[in-house]
């Protein structure tokens, strides 16, 4: 049923045994190191961005499950299309925190030398496609390269990762038509977490669920409790598992809340109640799984105090190294248009270096980003 | 004088426009409760229902579609599109249909809509919160295309563009968004004539050509340039289509010298419009050949902003090459 919730995590950590997903002591363990580690790169993200030392940030507080869960659902030849709020996912597929901050700071050793706003990852060694902002455009790409796999004869899948604003998107409904018609070996995981920007899920769509939507399209739906990193792994897995078995597509609804702000320019405070936000911080991903850890001897203040400590650690080590590396020079601007730049263009830039050499540039580097 | 700024403006303008004609609606996303990311329709739904003042799900065809179902059939709507980077989702309703809706009904069913959209760098906003994309839209017959760049301009423009009965594109340069200017901004109902270009500067030299925030580019550029002894007009089109061919002719013609300047990439930039108007018209009048400074032909970057748009220096280099010829 569509409007069901896949929910194994309870508040008082009590499972039942054969909920609880094959996976071993250590990797539950790794999976809450990962989660810790997450939301501490987030916060000082903000923080960063509050300091004026980043121009912008996309936090993902209150989905750290979600993103963790999936991480260790997917296998390694997946391929992610990823949405902007979900860096945690990126850190567990093995992207360095120096190859993140590289990007958010926007250096001449980011992978993309700066071209892209914060937080828009490309990752080619996680299979971690490009991040663009417009949201729905990454679901019908993500059928295509899930294609190009099972052209190939590859066990791998692609999955697509949107919000509840996207569902809305022409791209959800060319990904999902185009998808089911093809039985291709896709997952559309939908990060519902309750706001676009300002505007409600309620104002989004009249559908009781976006689960229900894939009924529509002829591929199952499954509503899924996206604050349980488990629930999250468990039904991320299925879906995954029976893309691969060549029996196609799976809509996930992950029901979660975006505990902070759309991004660091937002204020949310101007059109949704604070209440709301107590509410779902009681449902916080990373208590959720901490009970039930502790009830089953994997987590104490101990571990607690290490996951943090390491993961601030790791986080302001990589600070400090990026933040002595230099800005991209003005040529790499003109790279990468083209394979090969057309001659009009080399001019362009000739002309650039000229004028820049000569001191005549007057340009201020005083841009602020309001949204 | 009233000091107000870009943004003021355009809130006043749909302000007084929902007061003026109770068929004007607007539509977007976030445009609601929070007024928008911009705070460009702040108060409005407070004070005029949500009814006439409405957010809409995440999709820009939509958005426009929806729009101008309603312009059909009797209402003036006023859509947002939250950044013109985003209004692509919507380029078939405007170019296959808004724009060309009065043509192939034989006049019947008119497209009366005015398509808002914060446009151009200066925010930081990388490839996708920066794009200056008005020469796509200029290539649309049907399709107005506005895009003013001082406070009384974009009130009076705005106002005129809803009363327009075809379609208008009205790009809002958000860099200067919360730019103070002091010009007077009159209260209540004004328009400014669509198609009409403005003089900001008188001079004997140089004609500067340049619409949006790259007019503020120029002047500061014209103040440099006099300070060397060099004279510059600065002709701010604040319409592209339909272009004020006259006042670009006659700007053109009293220099003899032209640089145009835009933020969007050279390569079939708006300046490629106007530089050949000059040339087939004017060209026994110039002294030198017509200079663009431009956006270069690379995406929008993040980091060097600042290097891809055109700065004062750029325009200053390309005055000295026009003066030096």
């Amino acid at each position: 049923m569509a409007s069901e919730v896949l929910s194994i995590l309870t508040a008082d950590g009590r499972v039942s045994p054969s909920a609880v997903p094959d996976l071993d002591d250590g990797r539950l363990r790794e999976m809450y190191r990962l989660m810790v580690l997450t939301r501490a790169f987030d916060d000082r993200g903000m923080n960063l961005q509050r300091q004026g030392r980043i121009g912008f940030y996309v936090p993902s507080r209150g989905e750290e499950g979600l993103q963790i869960g999936c991480a260790f659902a997917l296998g390694k030849d997946d391929w992610i299309f990823p949405s902007y709020r979900i860096p945690g996912l990126a850190i567990a597929r093995g992207a360095s925190l120096e190859t993140m901050l590289h990007q958010v700071y926007g250096t001449g050793r980011d992978a993309c030398s700066g071209r892209q706003m914060p937080c828009h990852y490309s990752l080619r060694p996680q299979n971690f496609v490009s991040i663009s902002s417009p949201i729905g455009t990454r679901i019908p790409q993500a059928v295509g390269a899930a294609l190009a796999m099972r052209y190939r004869g590859e066990r791998s899948i692609a999955i697509a990762f949107f919000g509840d604003g996207g569902t809305s998107s022409d791209g959800f409904h060319l990904g999902l038509n185009f998808g089911a018609v093809y039985d291709a070996p896709v997952v559309f995981f939908c990060q519902n977490n309750q706001w676009a920007i300002s505007v409600p899920i309620e104002k989004q769509t009249r559908s009781e669920t976006i689960a229900i939507k894939a009924t529509a399209y002829g591929i199952p739906g499954v509503r899924v409790d996206g604050n349980d990193v488990l629930a999250v792994y468990a039904a991320t897995k299925a879906a995954a598992d029976r893309a691969r078995e060549g029996l196609g597509p799976t809509l996930i609804e992950a029901l979660t809340f975006r505990m902070g702000p759309h991004s660091s320019s937002d204020d949310p405070t101007r059109y949704r109640p604070k209440e709301k936000v107590a509410e779902w911080e009681k449902d916080d991903p990373l208590r959720r799984f901490q009970v039930f850890l502790a009830r089953r001897k994997l987590w104490d203040e101990e571990f607690e105090k290490t996951c943090v400590e390491e993961a601030k650690e790791a986080i302001s080590a990589a600070v400090t190294a990026v933040e002595k590396a230099p800005p991209p020079a003005p040529e790499t601007m003109f790279e990468g248009v083209f394979e090969t730049p057309p001659a009009e263009l080399a001019l362009q830039r000739d002309a650039l270096i000229r004028l820049s050499a000569s001191g005549q540039l007057t340009g201020r580097d005083d841009g602020y980003f309001p949204l | 004088m009233a000091v107000k700024t870009v943004l003021n403006a355009v809130n006043d303008a749909l302000r007084t426009a929902l007061r003026h004609d109770e068929r004007v609606v607007i539509l977007g996303e976030d445009v609601g409760k929070t007024g928008g990311v911009f705070r460009a329709t702040d108060g409005l739904q407070a004070e005029f229902g949500e009814a006439r003042v409405f957010d809409t799900p995440l999709a820009e065809g939509g958005i426009i579609g929806v729009a101008i179902g309603m312009a059909l059939n009797g209402l003036k709507p006023v859509p947002e599109i939250q950044f013109l980077d985003f209004i692509y989702p919507a380029f078939d309703q405007i170019v296959n249909e808004a724009a060309k809706f009065r043509y192939r009904s034989g006049g019947e069913y008119p497209c009366p809509l005015v398509i808002r959209s914060p446009a151009g760098g200066g925010i930081k906003g990388g490839h996708y919160h920066s794009q200056s994309s008005e020469a796509y839209f200029a290539h649309t017959p049907g399709l107005k295309v506005v895009m003013p760049s001082t406070p009384h301009d974009v009130k009076g423009l705005l106002l005129a563009s809803i009363e327009d009965p075809d379609p208008v594109l009205f790009l809002e340069p958000k860099r200067i968004y919360h730019k103070k200017f002091t010009e007077e901004v009159p209260e209540g109902f004004y328009t400014v004539p669509i198609g009409k270009a403005r003089t900001h500067r008188e001079g004997d030299d140089v004609t500067l050509v340049a619409w949006g925030a790259m007019v503020h580019v120029c002047l500061e550029a014209a103040e440099k340039a006099s300070e060397r002894g060099v004279s510059c007009e600065v002709l701010d089109l604040r319409t592209i289509v339909p272009l004020d061919v006259e006042s670009v002719l006659a700007a053109a013609k009293k220099t003899g010298r032209v640089v145009i300047v835009h933020e969007a990439p050279r390569t079939a930039g708006f300046g490629a419009e106007i530089s050949a108007i000059i040339a087939e018209r004017a060209i026994e009048w110039m002294e030198a050949p017509i200079a663009r400074v431009a956006g270069f032909d690379t995406p929008f970057p993040y980091t060097l902003e600042h290097v891809y748009l055109p700065d004062a220096g750029r325009v200053l280099a390309a005055i000295d090459h026009v003066m030096g010829y």
